[in-house]
């Protein structure tokens, strides 16, 4: 499976004519059994594709709410190792995309190379760095390859077109346009601009593109719908609703409800 | 140092995709605009008249018999004069050239990451002399225990953001810095404080600080003659140690880092990456780094907030894993006895970043005399002066 699993997926959202609704979550945060709860909610309310987030200790670029949960989750036992956990127990539930999204110092400390059949073992199909471009890591993406997993490049609005052809060199599974300049979890980012940029690179490379990046809420899910991408992350609004409440069936209620009705806005 | 950034394994540019075009561009304006004459001209000439370089080399001759009775293992140690520059430190050498550059750029907005104070206070003054708004990320820890600097800061007009993130100290005043940074990426330039960083920052801001090992060289031949056999700076970033070393690393000169081991090398609470670090990735850098099994980053300690880093810059590491360097670590206690010593023999109050420099002299006299068979010739860099310490000194003075 592994990267054909994304090619399904895109492919079956397509034929529905709506984009991939794609699930962030921190791992551990605010313990592993209600990540894997969480994981599973959100799967069973129409999220697509879960991206798990590997806490780490100097998120530079996440804004407050992904930084907060970070630290929570670091402090209840979220790591890599709780990451690989996680998936493992969605995997024997689910056969949705599952994507790695991490820091590079997590990967290097568990061993860059053990990392990509650990991965492949735990079921997770692609991996995102947030902090590899494309000029470092060969290595670790060559490792990564080899196990037919999917390394998710990352395209900025400061990203001008020549960058744009080496970033997506070689991509398999989708590309990830970030929709503004900034931090997870920001407010006002220039989505139509954003879905528009995501499109012309999707046509190009004929690799779907999903647009992440200050997407707090049914609303801008639907207007990125409207414009016609491929997929729609939402991460920090996930993270928030889950911080919000008290015990684990609230928080689990909370992501079915969220979920939810980001599904219904992307139809 | 290779095109992507690397000295040897480490260095290189481990950032978020929207940062990368901005470091590419800098990277171009160092080769374009700061390696070339109008601006060095422009730069020095500023070092000159407004820094007041080039700063003096002192011979601390007490200093040298209070720490050698004898006479036998060290011989003549002589003094870099930093703390003469203008604001008090080495940082003021980078941080004037940076906004320089800011300015040539066209960028309308400078911000810094500090942790003792010392570049924070660096980049507000060049600000302030160049007429660019300024702000200044320190963590909340240091903003207690700097609080001159603060003040200092908030004088020269800059903005100072108390950081209450992770550990609260420099390394998430520096995430910080970068998320400002991320979203500004625009109008605004991040002046980094030392040589650390994503490629070209390591590079740049070494280029900005050999000033201090060139002039170091050339007095030491004028003075002294010929060159050191030794030359020792203290290490948290590295950034005056890779600018004193830079001048030497092509002389028969040993080169020695002296870096914080905080409360021991044995407890969890130290500073010393490069003599306990393991390879990671911190700030855009691969390097050596505190950290744990999970590659979470550990927060360092010292007593000086300058070097309270738990990463280095990548050149050391590099100088580290080749030999050309060496790197040993003194703690808290030892840094502040030398601070009181350096105070009564030579009537100059030294910073508690430059004081681990000094601890560190008794130590390397022994090996440099062992490598000689003669007194080591010492030059040793004074990166600061310590009149922002007088509240810590006073706390942590039995």
């Amino acid at each position: 499976m592994t990267v054909e699993r994304l090619d399904q997926c895109f492919a079956a959202c397509r034929a529905e004519k709506r984009p991939a609704l794609v699930i962030y979550l921190t791992v551990g945060d605010p313990s592993v059994d209600d990540s894997v709860a969480c994981a599973l909610a959100a799967l069973a309310a129409g999220a697509d594709i879960l991206e798990l987030g590997v806490p780490f200790s100097d998120p530079s670029a996440d804004g407050p709410v992904i930084a907060a949960a970070s630290q929570r989750a670091i402090r209840a036992g979220g790591s890599l190792r709780a990451a690989l956990e996680v998936a493992r127990r969605v995997r024997l539930e689910s056969g949705a995309p599952l994507v790695l999204f991490s820091y590079v110092n997590p990967l290097i400390a568990f061993g860059e190379e053990r990392l990509p059949t650990a991965l492949a073992a735990a079921g997770v199909d692609a991996v995102l760095v947030v902090d590899l471009p494309p000029e470092e890591g060969t290595a670790l993406r060559a490792g990564l390859l080899r196990e037919s997993l999917a390394v998710v490049p990352l395209i900025a609005p400061t990203t001008d077109p020549e960058r744009e052809r080496l970033v997506l060199e070689g991509a398999r599974g989708f590309a990830y346009y970030v929709s503004a300049t900034g931090v997870t979890g920001l407010g006002d980012a220039p989505l139509s601009t954003a879905a528009r940029r995501a499109r012309a690179i999707a046509d190009k490379s004929s690799l779907p593109v999903v647009v992440g990046f200050g997407v707090d809420g049914p609303e801008k899910a639907q207007l990125l719908a409207r414009a016609g991408v491929d997929g729609v992350v939402v991460g920090s609004a996930i993270v928030k609703a889950i911080a919000a409440e008290p015990d684990g069936a609230a928080r689990v209620q909370a992501v079915t409800a969220l979920v939810s009705s980001l599904r219904r806005a992307l139809v | 140092m290779t095109a992507l950034g690397y000295y040897g394994e480490f260095g290189g540019r481990f950032v978020a995709e929207t940062l990368v075009p901005a470091l590419a561009q800098l990277e171009r304006a160092v080769h374009e605009i700061v390696l070339r004459e109008p601006f060095q001209r422009e730069w020095r000439d500023l070092l000159s008249s407004y820094v007041g370089r080039p700063t003096p080399l002192w011979r601390a001759e007490r200093l040298s018999r209070a720490v050698d009775p004898s006479g036998d293992l060290l011989g003549e140690l002589w003094l870099k004069r930093e703390d003469l520059c203008h604001t008090g430190a080495h940082k003021i050498n980078n941080a004037l050239g940076q906004v320089l550059l800011a300015k040539k750029l066209g960028k309308t907005r400078v911000i810094a990451e500090t942790g003792a104070g010392q570049h924070g206070v660096a980049t507000a003054t060049a600000a302030a002399m160049m007429g660019l708004p300024c702000a200044v990320y320190m963590g909340a820890v240091d903003v207690a225990r700097q609080a001159p600097n603060v003040a200092r800061m908030r004088l020269l007009g800059a903005r100072v953001l108390p950081v209450e993130s992770g550990s609260r100290t420099l390394k998430d005043a520096m995430n910080e810095a970068l998320r400002d940074w991320v979203t500004h990426v625009a109008d605004t330039h991040y002046c980094v404080g030392s040589a650390a960083g994503p490629h070209p920052y390591p590079m740049l801001v070494a280029e900005l600080q050999r000033v201090i090992g060139d002039e170091a060289r050339a007095e030491w031949a004028e003075g002294p003659g010929g060159l050191p056999d030794t030359v020792v700076a203290c290490v948290g970033g590295g950034s005056n140690a890779i600018g004193m070393f830079r001048a030497f690393i092509s002389d028969p000169v040993e080169l020695y880092g002296v870096e914080a081991a905080g409360e021991g090398l044995d407890t969890e609470r130290h500073a010393a990456t490069l003599t306990r670090g393991r390879v990671g990735v911190l700030h855009g850098a691969r390097t050596l780094v505190l950290s744990d099994d999970d590659g979470q980053i550990l927060e360092a300690h010292s007593v000086s907030a300058g070097l309270d880093y738990p990463g280095v810059g990548p050149e050391h590491a590099a100088l580290l894993r080749s030999g050309r360097a060496k790197y040993l670590a003194v703690t808290d206690a030892e840094a502040v006895a030398a601070l009181h010593l350096v105070a009564r023999t030579e009537g100059i109050l030294v910073a508690l970043e430059t004081a681990h420099a000094f601890a560190g002299l008794p130590a390397i006299a022994r090996a440099e005399h062992a490598r000689l068979g003669r007194p080591a010739r010492v030059a040793l860099c004074l990166s600061g002066r310590g009149d922002k310490d007088l509240a810590t000194v006073a706390e942590h003075t039995p």
